[in-house]
């Protein structure tokens, strides 16, 4: 829907190109690191167009994009980003019931659209080092929209590595899921376990 | 969603009347959720939100729906390419105004192009041939002549915007040479694609719309963050951590304290 600046490319790829020759020249350790990040986004797409390709129903593609999101998302950092400051304030059993009705809440919201990227697929473009994460450029082609770009935030703070962001055309999960959860927050007067039982029934 | 509400310029001018009446005249607000301080007019904003909901719940996504149901795909995809085509020579206006001549001769060959072989812009040949569209709005030329973001606005009928790209919008009607060529019927030809063209892509984004306006805990604060953080991107004045920057290093916070 938001298409448009895909139609202008080349000053970006300008800019990714010069990129990726500083970082070739300065540094190898840290260009490994930025092919581990294409790697890491590289599995993650194969995955993800194995789903769009497999036909399957709704709450089977609702599964499989759990268990994708689990396995390359750092589903604990992204979940306490979403909630912000009170994720300091609350008990590990409570911060850990809200990070698994965030993760299911996350799979249904975002395997329901795979529905719209049957015929699809989703194509890496390259890495860069962006400073204190690797950013993975991916680009959508879906059947009768123009290709939009995908991006992923990838970094091995927490020890692996791990997708803390997606943006699309520019537009972050993480920040429109901070906007969300907080909201729902606001709604249950700043109750967690209302909050927790709001994300099990949506998305 | 941005191209949804560029699609629907025909409503322009009742919009503009219709903002008059309701800054002027509006019942009191009610409270907010979580003001932001960065949103100086969200009280207003949230009014205007709850208006353009209605008007979709009860007009434009039943609207479009059926359009979208009894009208075959070629068709409705031919009457949003003809749309398109006639919003070209406003574009190359701005590409030319912004000194992106690379784009104002390509959009030019498009028209060209998809006017005659495309049959007045029913078919897109150009794109086929490597030759996409190359968007653009007044707002984006305010943009690169050095003019700020401004604040967040949600303007009726019409949806998120800010005050520079509210106003890009009022000029890009002036400066629309279609505006003063074209005459009765072939205006209404022009403004009716537009709407049609509106309605097609409030049906073919159904789920990813009404995720924002009916499943979400707060829509007008979703709408506000896709419009800023997508129009950002298209202007390229955003980076992709900037969610990540907003609250300090969400590692920083739990893994290295």
């Amino acid at each position: 829907m938001m298409i448009s600046s895909w139609n202008r490319p080349s000053r970006r790829m300008v800019l990714a190109g010069a990129a990726t020759f500083s970082l070739l020249t300065a540094a190898p350790a840290v260009a490994l690191n930025v092919r581990q990040a294409e790697q890491l986004v590289d599995s993650l797409v194969a995955d993800i167009n194995r789903v769009i390709a497999s036909g399957k129903s709704e709450s089977a593609m609702i599964r499989d994009f759990e268990g994708i999101f689990a396995q390359y998302g750092d589903v604990p950092a992204i979940a306490r980003s979403a909630l912000g400051p009170t994720a300091r304030n609350i008990s590990s059993a409570e911060l850990r019931s809200y990070t698994s009705a965030f993760q299911g809440y996350i799979s249904r919201k975002y395997g329901k659209r795979f529905r719209e990227f049957i015929g699809g697929r989703i194509e890496v473009n390259g890495a860069s080092d962006t400073g204190r994460f690797f950013t993975v450029s991916t680009t959508a082609f879906l059947r009768g929209t123009n290709p939009f770009e995908v991006t992923f935030l990838v970094t091995d703070r927490n020890g692996q590595d791990r997708f803390i962001d997606m943006l699309i055309e520019g537009v972050s999960m993480l920040g429109t899921e901070r906007v969300e959860v907080r909201a729902l927050l606001d709604r249950n007067r700043g109750d967690v376990a209302g909050l927790i039982n709001d994300l099990q029934r949506s998305g | 969603m941005h191209t949804l509400i560029r699609d629907c310029r025909p409503v322009r001018w009742l919009a503009f009347v219709l903002f008059a009446a309701l800054v002027s005249g509006c019942a009191s607000s009610n409270t907010t959720l979580s003001p932001d301080p960065g949103d100086p007019f969200e009280s207003t904003n949230r009014q205007i939100h709850a208006f353009n909901k209605g008007l979709d719940t009860f007009a434009l996504r039943p609207a479009s729906q059926v359009y979208g149901t009894l009208i075959p795909e070629p068709v409705r995809n031919g009457i949003s390419n003809f749309a398109d085509n006639l919003g070209l020579p406003a574009t190359i206006i701005n590409n030319t105004l912004q000194g992106d001549f690379g784009s104002a001769a390509s959009n030019t060959g498009r028209f060209l192009v998809n006017t005659t072989f495309g049959l007045a812009g029913v078919f897109d040949p150009s794109t086929a041939l490597g030759v996409p569209e190359e968007s653009t709005d007044f707002g984006e030329t305010l943009h690169v002549w050095g003019a700020g973001e401004g604040v967040f606005l949600e303007l009726p009928f019409l949806g998120a915007s800010t005050t520079r790209d509210a106003a890009g919008r009022a000029v890009d009607i002036l400066i629309d040479p279609l505006g003063y060529v074209l005459e009765v019927p072939e205006v209404n030809y022009s403004r009716g694609s537009r709407f049609a063209s509106g309605l097609n892509s409030r049906f073919r984004f159904t789920v990813t719309i009404d995720g924002i306006l009916y499943e979400s805990a707060d829509s007008y604060a979703q709408s506000r963050i896709i419009y800023l953080q997508n129009r950002r991107f298209e202007l390229g004045t955003s980076s992709p951590s900037v969610s990540l920057d907003e609250e300090g290093d969400l590692y920083d916070d739990f893994f290295l304290e």
